[in-house]
């Protein structure tokens, strides 16, 4: 009875996947252990946000994709919706409009459209797929468009881009022709010195801080050097858990959400940076067998644009700490203190899973 | 066949799907690749050089928050300076819970509820995590109090800051504004401006007044200290320092004891008083009553004292001199006078006989002089003694109103006048475009009768007035109007001057301005409108009464002060400029609905005027009479508003 129970329970969860993802967590608890000054009401709070995450991913795990793909374009329609509802009277904090107050619950229309865009591409791309033309790429593209320029409003530049990449990668995965990549490429080249002359020099001087940050050490600057720093000073092995100076005497600002893998790097070391990178490249390896194995246009495009977004999130915040890539506000998957994104993570996770799963179900 | 090129096609779509997969997870690999790379440069190739970084970052880079400058009036007054006093603060992120906290430190030290409510302002807008104080200005009893017990209190700790203070409280208050908290908006600003980096460490930022206009100038460079910390990030020994640079100091044109002497002699009454120096543009008081007391806004105001200030029916916050829009009534036809003889629809002998009210050709309705029956012969030089109002009917008639408006656009009535503040009211000069522009309305004749004694749309503030006024005194010239005369260096005191270079010539006949010049002195010669207020006088003054109408009155009856709401009645108003002849100050002020600008603005100019040019202490002012003293020696009351 509980074997038939356990079987019932764990038939959609991979559990390749699974491993991997809980590894993960397990550094990110670590972590944040140390990151916090060992604050165990910030222990509980992500032990919480696990708990609702699993139970978000069990959930979508065992929905079969035929229910997801007929919830993609409503759901697009709401996340833009309420992208204009913000735009016209959301909630300024931090100097961006990008919160709507609810009453009850405020909400980042943006965290939404993270999910929906790919969705509502893939949803589009399946429809079209025995006659797929170039004009289906450029009505794609202006699906992907209007949700990036009402982001670029708010202005949540970061956001924005993320987004962008994600449904780049769907175009890319539906076979947009190589030659436009290219030329599209090409194109944004070419653009770059046009964007440069027509920014404002405020504008200009961000720019030049993210390619020198020692130019505003107080500033702008700030994040880049402490984390910087905090990664160098980890040498080999690292300064040992809980020995971070870098972290302890202050000087790592948002230390426990998107500048925790410094303080990782710092008390990890080299050889816990090659242990995270594998784990993380084994969740990415195993999403793309999956979108490798996927039976239908849709469950392939949604798995690969969550396995390749995941990878960028992954990609970009390690950027950003050890300074290659400029400050924009990205967690580190799985590891960062923060429930949305925590959650938003296993809701990919649940496509995966359910796309793995039902797989013989839709074939017969 | 169909169907076979379909499977192929099929298939070739499969391989291409492969395919791409395989090049993102190349992609992906070739991220995670640059990404080892630059972990092993940082943490094997320069790990010597980060560890060095990271031990001498027991080195942390402390602010210095720098000296903000000085507000000093024309003979060195101090207006605005600095003091250093201990301030209780606590950090929310440490402090669990808040309440509990500020419950137990109230037993040591006095904690009253206006700090509590202001704590929780600060708290809701603060812009970083940091100590937020609870109680600033702790005495030496306090600290030792709070010292013996500080184990007690993790996350609350007493610091020295720098404080501002307004040591003459109201007065002079809506020049110089305040200081606040830097809140989210502050914050978007200095961030769009790039200057966000300088303010690390700042509280405060000017946000009203000269303390916001020149807050580039008050704030100064923030200093950068290296301390050396130990484990427990407790500061050591400091390392090196970067000395702050000190904010400018401000030294006005502003004479204190002049403002002092002009705001005594408003006593309790509304209004607000400019005084201008012809000769420089520098402006030399600046009134706007009632003040407030900008000390209040330092630390953070509580609500219910902005409440209660924001809402007072008195409006202190609102800088009427500045923003305060009025109709100049007859303080308008010394100008319109000029704009007759500059244009040469009006010679100084020309006569017309007033009967006691004007009518347009074909219509009955009249438009009334102040004096029931009139005047009899009135000539220019009559017209502007007495404040004759058919003369300026008629010529407003004859000049039209497109004319007069061009003409009234180079004294700067309709457009700001550049002070050195913040906000200024444009006022409206009106034209027939301006009235198709504002209401899509034609203008008609009968608008154009009013604005010649300036009523109808005509609306300036106090500070064009009294720059206009300047104008006449000196003779054409027009200033930009300025309330800092120097910049002074804190450090080296070197002095940088606020440019004063004329705006605008203009270029009248100089006997023009002699009649002009000669009716306005007669003004306040015995059968003038403002005798009473300058009898006996040890100086030749010249002025013009005036009336500012708040409500129209209906045609068949007449203006009674008693039977209208206080805040109904008229605006008195004068505007002056002595010694008549060189002029060493010009000035407009306006008594808010006080009845008639002869007697109630007029002993106000006397008042300063005297003050100015002979240093005389001022006798209070009695409040004005319920009666308003609308009858005798006032302006025009009787025009009609459509």
């Amino acid at each position: 009875m509980i074997d038939r129970l356990w079987r019932r329970a764990t038939a959609h969860i991979d559990g390749l996947l699974l491993v991997a993802v809980l590894l993960l967590l397990l550094v990110g608890m670590v972590t944040l252990y140390s990151a916090s000054n060992q604050s165990l009401d910030r222990m509980e709070i992500k032990l919480f946000n696990i708990g609702v995450a699993f139970v978000v991913m069990w959930v979508v795990a065992n929905t079969p994709l035929t229910q997801v793909v007929r919830l993609a374009l409503p759901a697009y329609l709401v996340a833009l919706v309420l992208l204009v509802a913000v735009a016209l009277v959301g909630d300024v904090r931090n100097g961006a409009r990008r919160w709507l107050d609810l009453g009850v619950i405020s909400l980042q229309p943006s965290e939404l459209m993270k999910i929906a865009l790919p969705l509502a591409l893939a949803w589009y791309f399946d429809r079209h797929e025995s006659t797929l033309r170039l004009s289906n790429f450029v009505i794609a593209a202006g699906l992907f468009v209007l949700p990036v320029l009402l982001i670029l409003r708010q202005p949540d530049l970061g956001t924005a881009l993320l987004i962008a990449t994600s449904g780049c990668y769907v175009l890319f995965l539906a076979g947009l022709p190589w030659k436009i990549i290219l030329g599209l490429g090409a194109t944004a080249l070419a653009a770059l010195p046009l964007a440069w002359s027509v920014m404002h020099d405020y504008q200009r001087t961000r720019v030049l801080i993210l390619l020198d940050p020692t130019q505003d050490p107080l500033g702008a600057g700030y994040h880049t050097i402490q984390s910087t720093i905090a990664v160098g000073s980890g040498g080999w092995f690292g300064k040992g858990w809980l020995g971070g100076t870098q972290t302890h005497l202050d000087f790592l600002p948002e230390r426990t959400t998107d500048f925790i893998f410094a303080v990782y790097s710092e008390e990890f070391g080299l050889l816990g940076n090659v242990l995270l990178l594998v784990l993380f490249l084994l969740v990415v390896a195993r999403g793309l067998v999956i979108t490798l194995n996927a039976p239908t246009v849709f469950t392939r495009l949604v798995a690969g644009s969550v396995t390749m977004t995941f990878a960028t999130y992954a990609f970009v915040n390690m950027g950003m700490v050890s300074g290659i890539l400029p400050v924009v506000g990205v967690p580190l998957p799985l590891i960062s203190y923060g429930g949305t994104a925590l959650v938003s993570a296993f809701f990919g996770f649940g496509l995966l899973m359910s796309i793995a799963t039902h797989r013989q179900l839709i074939k017969s | 066949m169909p169907q076979f090129v379909e499977l192929k096609n099929l298939e070739g779509e499969r391989s291409e799907f492969r395919r791409r997969v395989a090049f993102a997870a190349v992609f992906v690999l070739a991220l995670f690749v640059v990404l080892l790379a630059r972990f092993v440069f940082l943490q094997v190739m320069k790990h010597e050089y980060y560890y060095t970084q990271a031990e001498a970052n027991r080195i942390s880079l402390v602010p210095i928050v720098p000296n903000r400058g000085l507000i000093l009036d024309r003979h060195g007054t101090v207006l605005a300076h600095n003091f250093t006093a201990y301030t209780l603060e606590i950090n929310p992120t440490v402090v669990r819970d808040l309440e509990a906290t500020i419950d137990a430190l109230s037993q040591l030290i006095e904690i009253a509820p206006k700090d509590r409510r202001r704590f929780k302002r600060l708290l809701d807008e603060s812009r970083k995590l940091g100590a937020i104080p609870i109680r600033t200005r702790l005495s030496e009893d306090e600290i030792a109090r709070f010292a013996a017990n500080r184990y007690r209190f993790p996350g609350v700790e007493i610091n020295a800051r720098l404080f501002r203070r307004y040591p003459n409280g109201t007065l002079a208050s809506h020049v110089v504004g305040y200081i606040g908290r830097i809140n989210q908006r502050d914050m978007e600003m200095l961030e769009a401006d790039g200057r966000l980096s300088n303010y690390r460490g700042s509280e405060h930022i000017g946000k009203t007044g000269l303390e916001q206009m020149y807050e580039r100038e008050l704030h100064g460079t923030t200093g950068l200290e290296q301390v050396e910390v130990d484990s427990g990030g407790r500061a050591v020994r400091t390392l090196s320092r970067t000395a702050p640079v000190s904010g400018n100091n401000l030294q006005l044109h502003l004479d204190l004891r002049l403002q002092q002497a002009a705001e005594e002699a408003f006593g309790g009454r509304r209004g607000a008083l400019v005084a201008i120096d012809p000769e420089t543009g520098g402006v030399l008081a600046f009134v706007s009553k009632p003040g407030f007391d900008p000390n209040l806004f330092i630390d953070g105001i509580d609500p219910p004292t902005w409440n209660e200030l924001n809402n007072h029916p008195d409006r202190p916050m609102v800088n009427r001199a500045l923003t305060g829009q009025y109709p100049p009534g007859s303080t308008y036809k010394p100008f319109m006078a000029l704009a007759a003889l500059e244009l040469g629809r009006r010679t100084p002998q020309y006569s017309i006989n007033d009967i006691g009210y004007f009518t347009l050709p074909g219509n009955s309705h009249q438009y009334r002089d102040w004096k029931v029956g009139g005047h009899g012969s009135v000539d220019l030089h009559k017209s502007i003694v007495i404040s004759c109002d058919t003369y300026y009917y008629q010529l407003a008639f004859d000049l039209g109103i497109d004319t007069i408006s061009n003409f009234m656009r180079q004294f700067g009535f309709g457009a700001r006048t550049g002070l050195d503040m913040v906000g200024e009211a444009v006022g409206i000069n009106p034209s027939q475009e301006w009235k198709q522009r504002r209401f899509r309305q034609k203008w008609y004749v009968g608008d154009t009768i009013s604005i010649g004694i300036g009523q109808g749309y005509n609306v300036t503030t106090l500070l064009q007035l009294a720059n206009a006024t300047a104008t006449i005194a000196n003779r054409g010239v027009v200033y930009r109007p300025h309330l800092v005369n120097h910049i002074q260096d804190a450090t080296s005191l070197a002095q940088r001057a606020v440019l004063a270079e004329p705006v605008r010539r203009l270029d009248f006949r100089r006997e023009h301005w002699d009649v002009v010049h000669r009716a306005m002195v007669d003004v306040n010669m015995p059968g003038g409108t403002g005798h009473r207020a300058f009898a006996d006088a040890k100086y030749q003054v010249g002025g013009k009464t005036g009336t500012s109408q708040v409500i129209a009155i209906k045609q068949g009856q007449r203006y009674d002060a008693s039977k209208i709401d206080e805040r109904h009645r008229d605006h008195a108003l004068y505007v002056a400029y002595a010694p008549a002849d060189n002029p060493k100050i010009a000035l407009a002020v306006l008594v808010e609905n006080a009845g008639g600008g002869g007697a109630q603005a007029a002993p106000l100019a006397r008042a300063v005027i005297d003050f100015f040019l002979m240093g005389r202490p001022v006798t209070p002012i009695d409040a004005p009479s319920a009666a308003g003293g609308a009858g005798s020696g006032s302006g025009s009351i009787g025009a009609e508003r459509d």
